[in-house]
Parts: structure tokens; C-alpha cells; sequence
């Protein structure tokens, strides 16, 4: 059985079909990629995993467990922690209160009265652990609306890593990071993967997806075109004609200075 | 049958006028996504300009009516958008709501002023004449027999009127290329700007528009209603339940909620002459069903990639908060030790309202949430204290739980709302409260509008004297101020900003927002109601005048203008408050101060909305720089310690930074980090 299951799952937005039909699934300790053109529905196939989106058709289940119509709040007590595309830190508080939140909220009372006493000096060692684990340490004194744009990003991801989750959704999280960044990245990936967890990324920086992903799912028009692993899905003719179909308009959403073709490797 | 008939037809058409009104709010809404408070109060003051134009200077009223529905309201209306409302549509429904009650009160003020009640009848009669009045039918009654009422040639003016709007708008937005960028600015404006649409363009008509129309309805309503500031300001509230019906997005279904609203209202007037119960909620009838229609709108999903981050005003250290309270208890003895007892009890109503205020620095300092209704929370409390006749710690700790569990009970209908519906909620409740409850003889301060209510005592000793109450009043004050600040110190300050910052990022990490936001509402109302019951018993007599839901809006925009982030600004804007009637009967140059104090404040509100720390950040600003100057000529003398304590980083946290516009980076554009 994997984690993540999610199945048939169709969004219409009034006339519009944002997602048709997707059906893909995520297993633990493995890095799933979810590519596609922009429009294809990667976000909101997010938004429906998540909560934030009611599917008008559809199931998700994590864990077997059917959860389509649970609320927000409670899949993240299921062990469900998610990045957004367009920021979402908390912008007046520091980096490190950021993540405090995160573990305020994920111990919850009964968890704060477990840690009474505790001296805060420890618990402040355990987020700069985790601040230095996903390299923001030296932002951590810094108000979250004035780092740049990859550290909110990887703040984002420490912030979910704080409620140690099983499952992992991140929604574009290299950019704004430049190339050592992104490497330095990619191996956390494989270290939380190897430490058991899912997770399912959007990305449109290939190298990354190439060379992180187990396994990936390609998006276009809302419906699951590919599934398979990198090798698989880059000589995928289907794959092609959707990026093809797109290459002038998404040549900048694959990499600042690369062009889709070399991405993709594909050749005509 | 024919009774019915002949009730409910009227309604139609005032259902009509709230129509327009109504269409002209979500016209404005759904294309600049500011939803405009003062709708209303735009349509009472242009109804008084009409009124001034053919009434006063004797114009021809058609002429009147021409020149303010098409020139004088689209201009406002255009300035307006450009220089108010322009891309408040982005910010926090907080900014935004605060923004248009500034509006609100201003142009109540500056109606007022220009036009004061007890001059008017000097100079002109205080009243405008229905249309087309001549039509009689022979025998001196205007207007036709239809279903056995009589229809007036107003009365079907106005049905006309709206007949016309509806269509105009139908053809407007689907028939036009700005109606279609209008409809598309909705879901996108910066789209809109990449496909070559101008989105400014299409909100400056839209606010065109909606004036126009908030306009027209005035204008047909004032020879209903009369020429009054506040009634024809809070018609607007039947035009926001229709508007609601319509989710704020059909008008279709605006229209068809504004006639069943119009019928309603008209059918409830017509059977309270022999039912008791109707008679009772007559004169709350529309916010009662504006309560029902938002109760039963769908959950409203988090929205994302909205919020960002406020510059909060920085949360004092333990030792500072000791010094400042020791301060104020300080200046608070002398006053009490010499001041005159009008002086002491104005001392004690400027506590009261820095009580109240201090519960909004709680609620929308903090939290990001708007009451329009924090002076009938102090209401309850008081009700809650004089009625128990407890006069102790016991009796005031019921009065605050008592405001604490109303206050959770307006939440708790619209826990699964965003901020904007929530604030429409307390409207609703504060004219509901002030309608009926209030006016109640069992439960609310009855016919004679005033109970009585004794002084307080504690531990047994009785502060009988003004000025030892009056200290006692500040005491409590500075005890709630203190509490509010270790609160944004600890976990739930911390949870309360990022809650405001992001509610989807909160949830996903899972908090329930749901309770989390009833329980503050609730704690926000109990500090309301603290005030309150404080208040009953410095008076002794108190009535329902002193909670008037008209003046929970000054109060609102005061905090905000003093700065509804910090216990300075509460305690600022609760001496301002103070002062305002004071003022207000005041006059400069043998012009009275009246209607330009509310102006003033509008006026500064709007100015301030942007800047949640209003006019106290300057303080601290001028505090830390005096602070940094000893500092730097200390360090030069002494070495340098290690930064240490949580206390630090706190202040660090809060310091107001020049935050750069963060880069918000979408599929497809390429990320420059």
C-alpha cells in the first residue's frame, strides 16, 4: 500500500477543469517528482492533497485512510507538512520563531505541558539544529519578510520538518536558490528520503528533478500523462509533445540560463 | 391573501432601492476587493447635497439629480480609488475594513458639520418630496390602487430605476471591454496588466459606479427615511445582507436577495401590530437576517500567497513595562490627589475606553481581526455587572466571562469565515443588541434606557470615593495591559501573529484556526466587557446611550490612529476618546469643532490604516533614539557584553525594519534569489 494515494481526483474551477481525472500515488522514503508545463495543475493537485482545495471528484488517502474530506489542521497531526509556491512564512517573526511556531503548534498543550521544564535553552538548540540542517542558520535572527527568497523557501521546509512528517509536499522549493545551493539541497532530499520519509515535489529545475526524484508523475492539462523514473520519463514521447507543445512559453520555467530542449535532452 | 398582498408589495420597493445599493457595493467589491463600509455613508451624504442643490439653493431637482448622480458621485468616486482605495484591495481585510470606517465616520462627520441639525431649520426646510407626486387620482391620493394598496409614483420610480440599473450593468460587464476587464480584475489584476488590461482603470469606474448608485439610493430613500445622518448611513446595512445573499459576486442574486429583504422587512412591519414577538425584532429585523444570510454562506477557503509581513510596534521588556506602569500609577495619584471630580471621572472614562482598546490591540493589533461592535461587548459587561448587584471581584470577573461567552457566541456562527464576514457580524450584532436587547426591561437596560450599579470592593474594602475607584480603574487597566504583552511574549502571541500572517501556512501546520479565533474573540470581547462593568460603576447610573454602536467606529479608528499594535496606543487613543465630546463642543473662531473632530479622525484613519502602529511608533521611534544615543556613549566607556536572553530577541524580532517588497516568484518566471 503507498502513503499517498490519490485517486480520480478532478477540480473544476466553474467552467474550467484545473484538474481531470489525476490519479498518481507517493511512497515512503522515496522522492516523487510532479513536472509539467505551467497550468497543468501541480498546485492545485496540492491544494486538493493538502485540504486547502475540495476536489469536486475524487479521493485522497494517506496511510490507507481516506482523507478527502478531513480539515486542514488534522492532516498535519497525520503527518502531513507542506511548502507553498508563493511564500508563506510568517513574514513579523524572526526565522527562528518561525519554526518555534511550528513546534508550538505541533506539540500543543498537552505537549507543552510534557516539556514543563525543560530548559528553553535546549528546545532553542533543537531549531537551530534544524536551521542549520536546512541551511538558514545564519538568517535566524532575521525577520522572515527580509531574507531572500530561497532562504523563506528552505525556512518553509524546516518549519514542516519541525512536526516531523511522514509526508513531504513541496510546491517549487529550489527556486531561488543558485547551484551550490540547489545541490546542497537535493542531498537533503536523499537523507530525508532515506530516513523514511515521502515526499512529492514540484519543480521545474530538471537537474534537480533528474537527479533527485525516484520516481516522477508528469502533469498537462490537469491529467497524469507519464509516471515512471527519470530515465523512463525523459525519452517519453507523450513528455515531449507536452513540453514541446510549450517550449517557447516555458522556456523560462526550467532554469534561469537553460533552454527546455537541453533540459529534457531531447532530440528531434 | 389581500393582506398579505398589501403588506408585501411596498416592500418590493424599497427592496428595490436596497438593490441598488447592494449592486453598486459588490460592483465595487468583486472588482477592487475592498468591500466599502462607507457605502452607505457616501449615499447620505450625497443625498444631502441633492437635498442642499434643489431644496435649499432651489434648483430644478431634475437638474439636481443629474448633477449629482453623474458628475459630483462619479467624482468622488474616482478620486476616491485613486487616492484612497488604490491597491487596498491587496492588503489585510483589517487595512482595509479600518480604511472605509474611517470614511464612514469622516463623512458623518463632515455632514455634520456642513449641514448641522439645529441650524437647518433656519435656512430651509429639512425635507425632500417624493417624486412624481402630482399623479393623483382624483381625490388627493397620489399614486394607484394595485392589490389593494396604494402604489405612489415614487414608489414606482423606483422600481423603475432599478429595473434600469440591473440592465445597465448586465450590458456593462458582459457587452463591453471594461465591463470583461472588470470581471477579470476580479480573479487577477496583475494578469490582467500582462494582457495589456488596466485594472486601475477598471476600478476607478467601478468605485465610479458604486457611488452613482450609492447615490440614486439615497437619494430615493430620503424622502422615506429623512434627512438623517446615521439612519440613511446604516441603510447600507440592509444593502450589505442583499449583497451578501449574493455571496458578493451575483448580482442576480443580489437583486432577488434585496426584494425578499425589502418584503421581509415590510411583512414583519406589517403583522407587529398584533404579534408581540414581531413587534420586539421589528427594528432589528435586516441585521438579524444579515446574521442568518452570513451564517449560512459557504466555508471560505484559505487563501494563499496573500498575507504579508506588518511592522509591529516592538513588545517592551519586563523591567520597561514595570517602569512605565509605575509611571502612569504615578501621574494617576496626583491627578486623583488634586484633580475636581469632573476631571476624576474623565479620567475614568479615558481608562475605560483604553480598556476596550486594549481589547482591540489584542483582536486586531495581534490577531488581524476587526469588531465593529467592542463598545456593546462593554455594553454586556456592564449589563452583566449592574444586573448581578455583586459589587466585587466576584460579580466583575461573572460580567467579563458573561462578555466573553457573547462574544464567543457571535464567533462561533462564522468560525469557518474569513476576517471580512466576521466584521459584518459584529455589525449586524451591535444593531441587534442596541435594537432590541438593550432596550429590553428584563435582560437589557429597559424603557428608562439606564440601571443602576454600585462601586467596586475588594477583599471587603470598598473604594467609595471617585478618585480611589478612579485608581483602582487604571490599576486594572495597566494589570490587562500587562497581561496582553506577556501574552504576545509567549506561545500564543507568537501562534496569534503567525496566524495573521499566513492562516493557510497555520493550518497546514495544524492549528484549528476555528476555535483558536473564537477564543480570542472571546477574550477580546471579556476585555471589552471589563471596561464596561469598570464603567457601570464609576457612574452609578448607566445606560444604553453609553454604548451606541455608532461610537464603537471612533473607538475602533482611534486605536488605530494612536496604534493598535501596543499598550501606548491604547492608552493614548483612550484619552483621545475621552477628550473627543469634549472637543466637540468646543468651537474655534465661533465655528463649532461638532462634525470636525469625526473628520478628523476619518481622515486620520484613512492616513494611518496602512501603518497598523499609528501615530505611537513615532514615540518609540524618538524613545529609541535617544535610547541608542546613551547607549553608544555608554559602550564607549564600558566592554562589550554578550548578547544573551530571550528578552533580546525579542525586541530584535519587533524592531520596525524597512521590510523590501518580497519577490514573489510564480511558475514560469525565472528565480532571482
Amino acid at each position: 500500500m503507498s502513503l499517498l494515494e490519490v485517486d480520480d481526483v478532478v477540480v473544476q474551477f466553474g467552467g474550467v477543469t484545473a484538474v481531470d481525472h489525476a490519479s498518481f500515488t507517493a511512497e515512503a522514503g522515496q522522492v516523487t517528482g510532479l513536472i509539467g508545463p505551467n497550468g497543468a495543475g501541480k498546485t492545485t493537485c496540492f491544494n486538493v492533497i493538502s485540504g486547502l482545495q475540495r476536489p469536486t471528484q475524487g479521493h485522497v488517502r494517506l496511510d490507507g485512510r481516506d482523507i478527502t474530506r478531513m480539515p486542514v489542521h488534522r492532516r498535519s497531526k497525520r503527518g502531513m507538512g507542506r511548502t507553498f509556491q508563493r511564500l508563506e512564512a510568517f513574514g513579523s517573526l524572526t526565522v527562528r520563531e518561525n519554526v518555534q511556531v511550528a513546534l508550538d503548534i505541533h506539540r500543543g498543550l498537552a505537549g507543552r505541558l510534557r516539556t514543563v521544564g525543560r530548559p528553553a535553552r535546549r528546545q532553542r538548540a533543537d531549531i537551530d539544529a534544524l536551521l542549520e540542517r536546512v541551511g538558514v542558520a545564519a538568517y535566524a535572527d532575521d525577520r522572515a519578510d527580509s531574507v531572500p527568497t530561497g532562504a523563506a523557501r528552505l525556512l518553509e521546509l524546516a518549519r514542516c520538518l519541525a512536526a516531523e512528517p511522514t509526508l513531504l509536499l513541496l510546491d517549487e522549493p529550489s527556486s531561488g536558490l543558485d547551484e551550490t545551493e540547489t545541490d546542497d539541497f537535493g542531498d537533503l532530499l536523499r537523507e530525508l528520503a532515506a530516513e523514511g520519509t515521502a515526499i512529492v515535489m514540484v519543480e521545474h529545475d530538471m537537474d534537480l528533478v533528474m537527479g533527485v526524484c525516484d520516481t516522477i508523475r508528469v502533469l498537462d492539462f490537469g491529467e497524469v500523462i507519464a509516471i515512471g523514473d527519470p530515465a523512463a520519463i525523459r525519452s517519453d514521447p507523450r513528455v515531449q509533445q507536452a513540453y514541446l507543445g510549450y517550449s517557447d512559453e516555458t522556456a523560462p520555467a526550467d532554469g534561469v540560463d537553460e533552454t527546455p530542449t537541453t533540459v529534457l535532452e531531447v532530440t528531434r | 391573501m389581500e393582506t398579505f398582498l398589501a403588506l408585501a408589495i411596498p416592500g418590493l420597493f424599497t427592496g428595490a432601492a436596497y438593490a441598488i445599493a447592494a449592486s453598486g457595493l459588490v460592483l465595487t467589491y468583486t472588482t477592487t476587493r475592498v468591500f466599502n463600509i462607507a457605502h452607505g455613508a457616501f449615499g447620505m451624504v450625497l443625498s444631502f447635497v441633492f437635498w442642499d442643490l434643489s431644496v435649499r439653493q432651489g434648483w430644478d431637482p431634475l437638474l439636481a439629480l443629474v448633477v449629482v448622480i453623474l458628475v459630483i458621485a462619479p467624482l468622488i468616486g474616482f478620486v476616491v480609488q485613486r487616492l484612497i482605495t488604490r491597491g487596498l484591495g491587496n492588503a489585510p481585510v483589517s487595512v482595509s475594513l479600518v480604511v472605509t470606517v474611517g470614511m464612514f465616520v469622516g463623512l458623518v462627520g463632515l455632514a455634520q458639520q456642513r449641514w448641522p441639525e439645529d441650524r437647518v431649520e433656519v435656512d430651509a426646510p429639512r425635507f425632500v418630496e417624493p417624486f412624481w407626486l402630482t399623479f393623483a387620482d382624483g381625490d388627493g391620493v397620489p399614486g394607484w390602487q394595485i392589490g389593494g394598496t396604494t402604489i405612489t409614483g415614487h414608489q414606482l420610480i423606483t422600481i423603475l430605476a432599478s429595473i434600469a440599473v440591473a440592465a445597465a450593468l448586465y450590458l456593462l460587464l458582459t457587452r463591453t471591454r471594461i465591463g470583461t476587464a472588470m470581471r477579470a480584475s476580479v480573479d487577477n489584476p496583475d494578469l490582467l496588466r500582462l494582457f495589456g488590461g488596466k485594472p486601475d482603470d477598471a476600478a476607478a469606474l467601478a468605485w465610479m459606479i458604486g457611488m452613482s448608485l450609492a447615490a440614486l439610493t439615497g437619494i430615493l430613500m430620503v424622502s422615506v427615511v429623512g434627512l438623517s445622518y446615521v439612519d440613511l448611513t446604516l441603510l447600507v446595512v440592509n444593502a450589505y445582507a442583499a449583497a451578501l445573499v449574493g455571496r458578493l459576486k451575483s448580482l442576480p442574486m443580489t437583486f432577488v436577495g434585496a426584494m425578499v429583504i425589502g418584503v421581509v422587512e415590510a411583512l414583519v412591519a406589517g403583522y407587529s401590530v398584533d404579534n408581540e414577538l414581531l413587534a420586539t425584532i421589528k427594528p432589528a429585523v435586516v441585521p438579524l437576517v444579515l446574521f442568518v444570510v452570513i451564517v449560512a454562506m459557504p466555508q471560505a477557503q484559505l487563501r494563499i500567497g496573500q498575507v504579508k509581513g506588518m511592522v509591529s510596534a516592538p513588545v517592551p521588556t519586563v523591567p520597561r513595562m514595570g517602569v512605565s506602569a509605575g509611571a502612569v500609577l504615578l501621574v494617576t495619584a496626583m491627578v486623583v490627589a488634586t484633580g475636581s471630580e469632573v476631571t476624576l471621572l474623565r479620567l475614568g472614562t479615558a481608562a475605560t475606553f483604553a480598556i476596550v482598546m486594549l481589547s482591540l490591540v489584542l483582536l486586531t493589533g495581534y490577531g488581524g481581526h476587526v469588531s465593529l461592535a467592542q463598545l456593546t461587548f462593554a455594553g454586556v459587561g456592564a449589563l452583566a455587572y449592574a444586573k448581578l448587584g455583586e459589587p466585587n471581584l466576584l460579580g466583575l470577573g461573572v460580567a467579563v466571562l458573561v462578555a466573553a461567552a457573547v462574544g464567543a457566541l457571535v464567533a462561533l456562527p462564522v468560525l469557518r469565515l474569513t476576517g471580512l464576514y466576521l466584521a459584518l457580524a459584529t455589525l449586524a450584532f451591535a444593531v441587534v443588541m442596541e435594537k432590541i436587547v438593550f432596550k429590553n426591561d428584563t435582560i437589557g437596560f429597559g424603557t428608562g434606557g439606564a440601571v443602576e450599579a454600585q462601586r467596586l470592593s475588594i477583599l471587603g474594602y470598598r473604594f467609595e470615593s471617585t478618585g480611589s475607584y478612579v485608581f483602582v480603574m487604571v490599576a486594572l487597566f495597566l494589570l490587562v495591559g500587562v497581561a496582553v504583552l506577556l501574552v504576545r511574549r509567549g506561545v500564543v502571541g507568537r501562534m496569534l501573529i503567525a496566524m495573521r500572517d499566513s492562516p493557510a501556512a497555520c493550518g497546514t501546520l495544524g492549528l484549528d484556526l476555528r476555535w483558536f479565533r473564537v477564543g480570542l474573540f472571546a477574550a477580546s470581547a471579556g476585555i471589552a466587557g471589563l471596561a464596561g462593568a469598570l464603567l457601570a460603576g464609576l457612574r452609578g447610573v448607566i445606560g444604553d446611550t453609553d454604548f451606541v454602536f455608532f461610537n464603537s467606529l471612533p473607538l475602533l479608528l482611534l486605536a488605530v490612529v494612536f496604534g493598535i499594535t501596543s499598550v501606548t496606543g491604547a492608552t493614548l487613543g483612550g484619552i483621545g476618546l475621552m477628550l473627543l465630546p469634549v472637543l466637540q463642543a468646543e468651537s474655534v473662531g465661533g465655528v463649532p469643532l461638532g462634525g470636525v473632530m469625526f473628520m478628523v479622525i476619518g481622515l486620520g484613519a484613512v492616513l494611518a490604516g496602512r501603518d497598523p502602529n499609528g501615530l505611537s511608533s513615532y514615540l518609540f521611534r524618538g524613545g529609541r533614539w535617544v535610547e541608542q544615543r546613551l547607549r553608544t556613549r555608554l559602550s564607549a566607556s564600558l566592554p562589550q557584553l554578550p548578547p544573551a536572553g530571550a528578552d533580546d530577541v525579542h525586541e530584535d524580532a519587533e524592531e520596525p525594519v524597512a521590510a523590501p517588497a518580497r519577490v514573489e516568484v510564480g511558475p514560469g518566471v525565472p528565480a532571482r534569489g
